[in-house]
């Protein structure tokens, strides 16, 4: 009946979006694809966009998210802006080094390491 | 209610067009029969029975994981992929759970697919691609992956790691 709980929260902290991810499970197409709109959104509402998506919550993940995430990645790059991902579980860290998507991802142990390295990033590159 | 032999008798569920039977087999085994529509909804009752029915046998955390990534992984390409949402089709899945492996066998009606012919997900010039990793994932998580039938039917097995391996 209320299946309304949003599937992500978002914080802004400066000129970062923190996007948290509030189910365990990141699996059925059609969260996927609205979790997918909603980044969008996030990404589009400006040039450069830095977003930092926190894991801790995620216990599963599918394929089609692992896709999702890339599409979110690419359109990112697309406005020179840049996206992190933190506290991923060692499980669900797994799937990420097993695909190799741990060398196209940056990923941080702790929100505070990701939050850092948008600051370092700007620096270097400005 | 008894922890040891789980032993429920045959017995047979009816949802809406899916049919779940279980069967007690040899040694505490237990086989799971399911036809389901190709019906993203329809899979999860199968998957979760499959599921309990591991850990209820012993199997730690890492194997419950492989199992439920890889049933999801296979469930959802035999939906998409091979009976491409087709409603009229049906997915025939069997599982035997012993304490020692879990054997899946998961067989669409579509028009199969050549596994070769499936890009590697993980090489450098595929890894911004969108989609490809699943059948990448179960054939890392599964002790034994193997497709027939033209790649209708997949058969995979998971090894219960905490008789081979105890950990800590």
């Amino acid at each position: 009946m209320a299946e309304t709980i949003p599937a992500v929260s978002v914080i802004l902290q400066r000129d970062i979006k923190i996007i948290e991810f509030t189910n365990s499970k990141i699996l059925d197409e059609a969260n996927i694809a609205s979790i997918g709109q909603t980044l969008t959104t996030l990404v589009e509402e400006g040039p450069h966009p830095k977003l930092l998506l926190d894991f801790n919550n995620v216990d599963h993940l599918s394929s089609a998210a692992l896709g999702m995430l890339i599409n979110v990645n690419n359109k990112i790059r697309e406005r020179n802006g840049h996206l992190r991902l933190t506290n991923i579980k060692p499980q669900i860290f797994e799937v990420f080094v097993i695909t190799k998507l741990n060398k196209l991802f940056k990923i941080y142990p702790t929100r505070t390491e990701a939050l850092a390295s948008f600051t370092s990033n700007f620096s270097q590159t400005k | 209610m008894s922890m040891a032999g789980s032993n429920r008798r045959g017995r047979s569920e009816q949802t809406e067009k899916s049919r779940l039977t279980t069967e007690p087999g040899p040694g505490g085994s237990i086989k799971v029969k399911a036809d389901i529509p190709s019906v993203e909804s329809a899979s999860r009752e199968v998957q979760d029975r499959i599921l309990s029915d591991a850990q209820r046998r012993g199997y730690n955390n890492q194997c419950l994981f492989a199992i439920k990534l890889a049933l999801d992984e296979a469930l959802r390409n035999a939906i998409k992929h091979g009976n491409q949402h087709d409603p009229s089709k049906k997915i025939r899945i069997e599982a035997t759970i012993s304490r020692e492996t879990t054997v899946i066998v998961i067989e669409d009606e579509g028009s199969g697919f050549a596994r070769a012919l499936v890009p590697d997900p993980t090489l450098e010039e595929n890894l911004e691609k969108s989609s490809g990793r699943g059948i990448h994932l179960i054939e890392a998580y599964m002790n034994e992956v193997r497709w027939s039938r033209g790649g209708r039917r997949l058969r995979m097995v998971k090894k219960n790691d905490a008789d081979l391996l105890p950990r800590g």
